[in-house]
């Protein structure tokens, strides 16, 4: 299981990558492991503003089907079409291919999130 | 006696099987050799434009071929008649023949839902006093039998509370709290009803946290959807504060009746300050899942929610019953008949089986039964919250993953050793769950036969034979599924 360093992270197993006012939503490797092969993303519309915290997308597994939420607010100027096909992968490539969606940060809006070291430790409590 | 012994006593799974071809790869004969009714004369010149301008693909076939390949479908598959079949939080329990008998009388069987009432007073009568019964199991008095299953039971109970909130004034009340460890359809019918769901997170013991429950109570508050006991199994012990906390803040409490079996004839839904309960006539009085068929879902409701149940009500007047249509307050029809009518006799004939004195039974022995199966699995599975459990028990892969076997290889073996698996992956509070639900009516046998391949399974695991586990099913005819695949591309039609 991966954990990338300069990547932000959430108790709720989302990452975040966030490029001056441009910040990249997905789910960690734990996440997708755990949720098991994705089967289906529902993606959100480009142009919907989101705030910290809000469920902004849908992960359906051969499992359970989870609520994905945004780790900090902003406007979605790009989703991951890709996923719309081939969800597999979230699987296969959590912080690459695998990205959801993208998002202008407008406003100081965020939940709490954690670095890469202190979501390790997080993750083995 | 080993397991060997035990799996081909109970075992629905093997024998004679083969590979079984679509009928239509199956047909030989030409279609027009199919002795159908025919048509005399031409067709009325109404109905011409609808007239079929090639012929209909029949496939050609004789009767014996037809029936033996749906018989040998049949037979790939696992019901409670052919074996134990625990599956969690659906409370497949045994359907007796008694029931079947008592549908199949001519005078139930051979009726019209539009027929008319003085025609179907005995019918009329029986639902009548199965509304009685009801109201009297689940401490909530007014009853409609109309919901056709439970997730219907649950929008006409929402529906019932919404209402009941507007003549309140209080359209601004659309906030529905529904905890993490809820069954699926409850988000599902709040949404459907035109509120949202806010999720609950559970305590470190699985239960409602009456914190976080406060944290989310406020004016905007519809409703708390739970189910007691929830389905970790657990009883929700705080039940009367959580209710007297969501009506301080001016809310309801819908009950979801799923696992009502854990409390049938013992305690009551009502008294406990539930003010609306769905109960799953299908699951808690026999014929699980419906037979295969319709299932049915009458909803119980307290005083203040009685002016808005369906319409049309039964009523009694003198020794006659009537069905009444209007009523200004209801929320109208929610069914085209008034229920389900063939689920609801069989429910009434399994609560007539016990009576009200041995009612009780139906909820000691459920949960004897699942305790039981705890106790003699939870020193070689992980045990996620400690107790006793209630009429379902709740364990997890934790310990066998660390050999890398995971809870659907325990499940696809299951299949092998003559069981339907139990309840995988739910609730999604804990990692890797297995929900086992055994009812009241396994005896020790079975469930002893069920704990050993358990064991079994657990000593395969231990002993390093995970690749035989990654593999299993090896019996039945289809072995493992590509369940994955089965979502992201299914074929859904035939290719000719």
């Amino acid at each position: 299981m991966t954990i990338p360093a300069g990547l932000k992270y959430t108790k709720e197993h989302e990452w975040v990558r966030i490029d001056g006012d441009t910040a990249t939503f997905g789910i960690t490797d734990h996440a997708q492991e755990a949720l098991g092969d994705i089967v289906f993303v529902e993606l959100p519309e480009v142009g919907r503003v989101l705030t910290a915290g809000e469920a902004y997308a849908v992960v359906e597994s051969v499992k359970a089907v989870s609520d994905v939420y945004a780790p900090v607010g902003g406007e979605v100027i790009e989703v991951n079409d890709l996923l719309d096909g081939e969800p597999e992968n979230v699987n296969s490539d959590a912080y690459g291919a695998g990205w959801i969606a993208r998002v202008k940060i407008t406003a100081d809006d965020s939940v709490e999130l954690m670095s890469d070291d202190e979501y390790n430790t997080f993750l083995e409590e | 006696m080993s397991i060997s012994d035990t799996t081909f006593k109970y075992s629905g799974t093997v024998g004679m099987q083969h590979e079984e071809p679509v009928l239509f790869e199956h047909a030989h004969e030409a279609p027009e050799s199919i002795n159908l009714p025919g048509v005399d004369g031409d067709i009325s010149p109404e109905l011409s434009a609808f007239a079929r301008k090639t012929p209909a693909s029949i496939p050609g076939l004789s009767e014996p071929e037809a029936v033996r390949h749906f018989v040998r479908l049949s037979q790939w598959n696992h019901g409670i008649e052919t074996g134990f079949y625990p599956l969690g939080s659906c409370t497949m329990k045994y359907n007796p023949r008694v029931n079947e008998q008592v549908v199949r009388l001519p005078g139930l069987a051979h009726i019209h839902p539009d027929q008319p009432e003085e025609t179907t007073q005995g019918v009329l009568e029986l639902m009548y006093e199965l509304q009685g019964w009801l109201g009297e199991i689940s401490g909530l008095p007014y009853v409609t039998l109309q919901p056709a299953a439970g997730a219907h039971g649950e929008l006409v109970g929402l529906m019932m509370i919404r209402a009941a909130l507007d003549a309140r004034g209080q359209q601004h009340r659309r906030k529905v709290l529904v905890p993490d460890s809820a069954h699926g359809t409850n988000p599902a019918s709040a949404t459907l009803c035109g509120m949202h769901t806010v999720e609950l997170k559970s305590g470190a013991d699985g239960r409602i946290d009456l914190e976080e429950l406060k944290r989310h109570l406020d004016d905007e508050t519809a409703a708390l959807m739970m189910t007691n006991p929830n389905t970790a199994g657990a009883f929700e012990s705080d039940i009367k504060e959580i209710c007297r906390l969501v009506h301080e803040a001016g809310a309801l409490v819908y009950g979801d009746g799923a696992n009502l079996n854990a409390l049938v004839g013992v305690a009551r839904p009502g008294d406990m300050g539930i003010d609306c309960l769905h109960i799953n006539v299908h699951k808690t009085f026999s014929t699980p899942h419906g037979g295969g068929g319709p299932g049915g879902g009458p909803v119980a409701v307290n005083e203040a929610l009685a002016p808005y149940l369906p319409v049309p009500r039964i009523e009694k007047h003198g020794d006659t019953y009537s069905l009444v249509h209007s009523c200004e307050t209801s929320v109208g029809p929610v069914l085209g008949a008034p229920g389900q009518i063939g689920v609801l006799l069989r429910a009434s004939a399994y609560i007539a089986a016990f009576g009200r004195q041995h009612l009780h039974r139906i909820a000691e022995d459920a949960v004897l039964n699942a305790n039981y199966v705890l106790n003699r699995l939870k020193g070689r599975y992980h045990v996620p919250f400690d107790g006793l459990c209630k009429h379902e028990c709740l364990l997890t892969d934790e310990w066998q993953e660390k050999h890398g076997v995971k809870t659907i290889d325990i499940a696809k073996r299951l299949i092998d050793l003559g069981f339907h698996p139990m309840t995988v992956y739910f609730p999604l509070i804990v990692h890797g769950a297995m929900l086992i639900e055994p009812t009241e009516t396994e005896s020790r046998e079975t469930l002893d036969a069920f704990c050993d391949a358990m064991i079994d399974i657990a000593d395969a695991c231990e002993a390093g034979d995970t690749a035989m586990l990654h593999d299993a099913p090896l019996k039945p005819f289809r072995r493992r599924l590509d369940e994955t695949q089965a979502a992201r591309k299914p074929v859904l039609v035939w290719p000719k």
